[in-house]
């Protein structure tokens, strides 16, 4: 469901003689202004105008009335304000609400369930013959717009037994059906079950290339001295493959905190306000309500989210290629 | 089957019970693998079989019920013809296919830069293009809308292709970067040397030497951005509008689902329309979209 555009990969162990310090140090000529600048130029000009300006100016938006999407009035903080004092995007009173907890809890349920099912799978599967038919079928969600993703879950949850497959189950053993979607206490959850039959594939993938990447004699060794099947995973395969984990983690989060269009299809943010998450509301706020002042902060909210992660991936990288 | 597999199932108990134990936990596996499975499937199985039914069929009795099967494609000429779908999924074409190539070229001269010219802050200017990886497009929609109202109200930019041409790319730029760069720097390093010493341009290395040799990391990037697009719903709904006029699948799966929410035999035959093309492209290009996906995260 969209996660594969904007991963987090980190960038490829090099060796070091294709490192970006090798590389200079070994290189004959001096630099080269025009070949840079013509080679660069396309990019450069489309990120200006179509990211880092609109960046800019959104952030500064965020700061005025910002009526018609001109700045109109500086108002300080007055947006940020309103915002946080609204009870539909944080509400922290027993039991907490609004379309920033709503985050949190996907951030919690969606990215530990989601890596979870993605290990049990790449391990399990790896014992059977079958392994590659299992990894595709949970892979396929993968490629799926997440508009017809939408679809063919209000399908499963219909409320009508004749229709939604989950009610109908239900009601074989007697249940009266539940309204999966129209129900606010529910609702959140059912989504986040559908995010989650979404990127399980994403998961077992990275996961079952990480547990294949551990050498066969550590095992063996392992074996040899006695060690359980438990103590195998818990003390061999799980901290073996807890560095793609973390990346893992770090996609998965990045993708909760940009996540619009599921929510957008599925339930419009509803029942009520219940299903919102900040993308939603930015979306509303700004492209709905034409609040765009209001709609600027929401946005700069996210990006601000997202800042902690940018340093750290800023770091590894350069880590990496300097060593 | 892997090295860590053969020595997983490899142990073979020796005792009697041990064996008993050992064939218990195969079933075990089994099962959790089948349920895992029909999880997988079902809901699309689902989805699939009752864009096939007449829409009576599907109000009386549920699609699982094999017994109530009248084979009709209805659904898919009603969709394509009345409802539009024929001409979103021209439009779609018509807006993925260049979003996909300009990215493409735009950011494999860029990583080409990043890579193999020599200029000053050149580290520092590509730390900066993997920030950009994570900046939401979100923070661009309203100056972008602003702007091209302001500025060209006669180039109907935020109604027309060429704007969400550029800005897709534009998005897409970061990624096609990053990825194309960390490639472009382990193919080795002689090769290009020796180009050089025999006097070929910048260019020429580019399009003779790179180019051809970075067919697969081009392709994972190619792959990941077409589905990006075509999925897209998002950026469609700010640079195209809701409108009826120019529809992308999802618009148009998405308008279909407001008019008709219970029109469950339309709905289902425009959602296996737009999964039709992703998936034929997935199932197509399978290895090159994981590798795109394995691309670092684990070491190789």
């Amino acid at each position: 469901m969209g996660l594969a555009p904007t991963p987090v990969i980190p960038a490829r162990d090099l060796p070091a003689r294709a490192g970006l310090t090798a590389a200079r140090a070994r290189r004959p000529e001096g630099p080269n202004y025009v070949a840079a600048v013509l080679f660069l130029l396309p990019a450069t000009v489309l990120l200006a105008v179509f990211l880092l300006y609109p960046a800019l100016y959104t952030v500064l938006l965020s700061f005025n009335r910002g009526r018609n999407g001109v700045f109109t009035e500086w108002v300080g903080l007055d947006n940020y304000v309103r915002l946080f004092s609204d009870p539909d995007f944080l509400n922290l009173t027993f039991p907490p609400s609004g379309a920033l907890w709503n985050n949190v809890l996907w951030i919690v349920f969606y990215t530990s369930i989601v890596i979870f099912l993605g290990l049990i799978i790449a391990v399990v599967a790896a014992r059977v013959r079958y392994e590659s038919i299992i990894k595709a079928i949970v892979f396929i969600p993968m490629a799926i717009a997440a508009t017809a993703l939408a679809v063919i879950w209000k399908f499963v949850y219909s409320p009508d037994a004749n229709i939604g497959l989950l009610n109908a189950i239900l009601g074989a053993v007697g249940v009266s059906p539940i309204s999966w979607l129209g129900d606010e206490r529910i609702v959140n959850f059912a989504l986040i079950a559908v995010g989650i039959w979404g990127s399980v594939g994403f998961a077992t993938v990275i996961l079952s290339a990480a547990v294949k990447s551990i050498p066969a004699e550590i095992i063996e060794s392992a074996r040899v001295e006695g060690a359980k099947e438990r103590q195998i995973f818990f003390r061999i395969i799980l901290p073996m493959v807890s560095l793609p984990m973390s990346v893992l983690a770090v996609t998965l989060i990045v993708n909760v905190i940009k996540l619009f269009d599921l929510i957008y299809v599925m339930t419009a943010g509803g029942p009520g306000k219940a299903s919102r998450v900040i993308a939603f509301t930015m979306y509303q706020q700004a492209m709905q309500a034409g609040q765009f002042g209001y709609g600027s902060a929401v946005a700069v909210v996210m990006l601000v989210v997202l800042i902690p992660i940018m340093v750290f991936n800023v770091r590894r990288f350069r880590t990496k290629s300097v060593t | 089957m892997s090295v860590l597999a053969e020595s997983l199932a490899g142990s073979r108990p020796r005792t009697p019970a041990g064996r008993a134990v050992a064939a218990l936990n195969h079933a075990v596996i089994h099962i959790v693998l089948g349920l895992i499975g029909l999880i997988w499937l079902v809901p699309t199985i689902g989805l699939l079989v009752t864009s096939f039914r007449p829409r009576s069929d599907i109000q009386a009795t549920g699609w699982w019920d094999i017994f109530e099967l009248h084979f009709t494609l209805d659904n898919y000429r009603q969709v394509l013809e009345a409802q539009g779908m024929l001409q979103a999924f021209m439009n779609t074409v018509f807006i993925a296919v260049p979003s996909t190539l300009l990215p493409l070229g735009i950011g494999a001269l860029a990583a080409y830069a990043f890579s193999w010219i020599r200029f000053p802050f050149r580290d520092t200017l590509f730390l900066i293009v993997t920030a950009f990886l994570l900046v939401p497009v979100q923070v661009a929609f309203i100056p972008l809308l602003t702007m091209s109202r302001d500025l060209l109200p006669d180039l109907q930019l935020t109604r027309g292709f060429g704007a969400i041409w550029l800005a897709h790319t534009a998005f897409g730029l970061p990624l096609a970067i990053f990825l194309l760069r960390n490639f472009f720097i382990t193919l080795p390093k002689d090769l290009i040397e020796a180009a050089r010493m025999d006097g070929a341009s910048n260019f020429s290395i580019f399009r003779r030497i790179v180019i051809p040799l970075s067919v697969p990391a081009l392709a994972s990037f190619a792959i990941f951005q077409f589905l990006w697009v075509w999925n897209d719903l998002l950026v469609a709904l700010v640079f195209l509008g809701p409108g009826t006029d120019v529809r992308v699948m999802p618009t148009a799966l998405f308008n279909l689902l407001g008019a008709y929410g219970g029109a469950w035999h339309l709905l289902t035959a425009g959602a296996f329309l737009t999964m039709i093309v992703p998936l034929g492209v997935f199932l197509a290009l399978q290895r090159a979209f994981v590798r795109g996906i394995l691309a670092g995260s684990v070491k190789s």
